[in-house]
């Protein structure tokens, strides 16, 4: 297996034999920032564009196929159109909020971005609480989604940022607690330390029964964390026009539309990180022909082919389901996937004592 | 390299981005200056009244249950991360703490929070 780890790790032997500790470590924390910033990046290009030729397909249109060829520029060229229009500043509202708003979403989704096991060596932030910093960092976006509705001064903007505070909050509960069941399983929050601990066996078939209901719940709470498909009242474009972001325009109604693709990646990573083994290939023991087979694909191509599976799924989802009403949404979350949710942590303490 | 130095690198990362985009945008972006165009989005009309205003009860209830709920995962991380050690016991006086919840879960069912009127 061919890991990222040997180059990085050779990065970091030749800087520090050669130059000054303190100079080799500036360079390698502005490599460090300079990958995360261009993953990003190019991971936000590629998903617009995937998201609008799935969609494309799904409706039977062709989407877009006018710049370059199958329409690969149209996201470079909505970016520049995106740079060269006009940022308004608004009569009523509280304009720095209205600003740092946008700042905050964009900010929080790069965060939790930082923390994703890519593969081992291309892990930035490895906290040994890493499932609750990923929880904690990716609540920060709501902040800033309830501020924006809130300093835009406007109707449509505060309906959606209530409805929408109202359905991340919600749904962070089923988020977590479906995290928990693996937590309990692997007994360890670091996330380099989970993936580890999947190399013979993904945790969704190692956990059974309840990992696997906890997968589903997590997909489908995670999906409504990243307020759209069936989910995306809060911006539900008949009633409320664009919702939270109604207000804004130019590099700031970027942000929220960067964050919102980056939200269904990361989403989808973590769903990956926690119950498909990040970057450890499909392993089943006592088949060592199969397995060894599986080792000869690199890592990073296992972490990005299952997460695009997971974002597949989501688009699946959004494209196939009419919206809900916010009390249908309520019900959904506090009625159904929350004692669900409870019980399965109990489900999976009993799974564990037996086997 | 310590995790708290590469939050921080990711941070200044982050804050490096927007300022980027956001000295990028505005060095591109045409300015024009109407006072019409900084008014609130409506179809067409004046906005009339307030939008700081009060708000439905509900939103609020549900901020207050989510609060409950949270603090109860916050405090079962922990035991979650110990629990392949403890066994047994730590299953019964978890599972007597999600069921004191779970009775406060019922409760607000039965009062009605939970619905949306």
């Amino acid at each position: 297996m061919f890991h990222f780890e040997v180059v990085t790790k050779w990065i970091d032997t030749f800087l520090m034999s050669n130059l000054p500790e303190w100079l080799a470590l500036t360079i390698e924390f502005v490599l460090i920032g300079i990958l995360i910033l261009s993953a990003y990046a190019v991971l936000a290009l590629i998903l617009i564009l995937a998201e609008r030729k799935i969609c494309a397909y799904f409706q039977c249109r062709l989407g877009p196929n006018r710049v370059g060829a199958w329409g690969v520029l149209q996201p470079i060229a909505d970016m520049f159109k995106i740079l060269l229009k006009e940022i308004i500043t608004l009569n009523r509202a509280d304009n720095r909020l209205f600003r740092l708003a946008s700042f905050l979403v964009i900010i929080a989704s790069l965060l939790t971005f930082g923390a994703l096991p890519f593969d081992k060596g291309l892990h930035a932030i490895d906290f040994n609480v890493g499932v609750f910093y990923l929880l904690a960092v990716s609540a920060l976006g709501v902040v800033g989604i309830v501020l924006a509705g809130w300093a835009s001064n406007s109707k449509y903007t505060m309906i959606g940022a209530m409805r929408s505070g109202a359905q991340l909050i919600s749904y962070e509960l089923s988020c977590a607690l479906s995290l928990m069941t693996i937590v309990m399983l692997s007994g360890t929050m670091q996330l380099s330390q989970i993936v580890e601990q999947q190399a013979n066996m993904w945790f969704i078939f190692k956990g059974g029964i309840p990992a696997f209901i906890a997968f589903v719940i997590y997909l489908i709470a995670g999906h409504a964390e990243t307020n759209r498909g069936p989910f995306d009242l809060p911006e539900a474009e008949s009633e409320l026009t664009a919702g939270y972001h109604t207000e804004y325009s130019g590099i700031t109604f970027g942000f929220f539309y960067l964050a919102e693709y980056l939200n269904m990646f990361i989403i989808a990573a973590i769903a990956t990180t926690m119950f498909l083994g990040a970057w450890q290939p499909l392993h089943i023991p006592g088949l060592d022909g199969f397995n060894m087979v599986m080792d000869y694909i690199p890592p990073v191509l296992w972490f990005f082919a299952k997460t695009f599976f997971c974002v597949f799924i989501a688009l699946w989802v959004r494209w196939s389901f009419p919206r809900l009403r916010i009390d249908q949404l309520l019900r959904l979350e506090w009625k159904i996937l929350m004692p669900i949710a409870l019980a399965n942590i109990v489900l999976m303490a009993l799974w564990i004592l037996v086997f | 390299m310590t995790n708290s130095a590469l939050f921080l690198v990711v941070l200044v990362t982050a804050v490096f981005m927007v300022v980027a985009a956001m000295a990028l945008a505005m060095w591109l972006s045409p300015k024009s200056y109407n006072a019409l165009k900084g008014e609130p989005y409506e179809c067409g009309i004046e906005t009339r009244g307030p939008s700081w205003g009060q708000f439905r009860v509900g939103y609020y209830l549900i901020a207050i249950l989510f609060l409950i709920f949270d603090v109860e995962a916050v405090l079962l991380f922990p035991w979650a991360t110990i629990y392949s050690s403890i066994g047994l016991d730590g299953l019964i006086l978890a599972s007597f703490f999600i069921f004191v919840l779970l009775l406060g879960l019922i409760y607000a069912w039965k009062k009605g929070a939970l619905e949306w009127k």
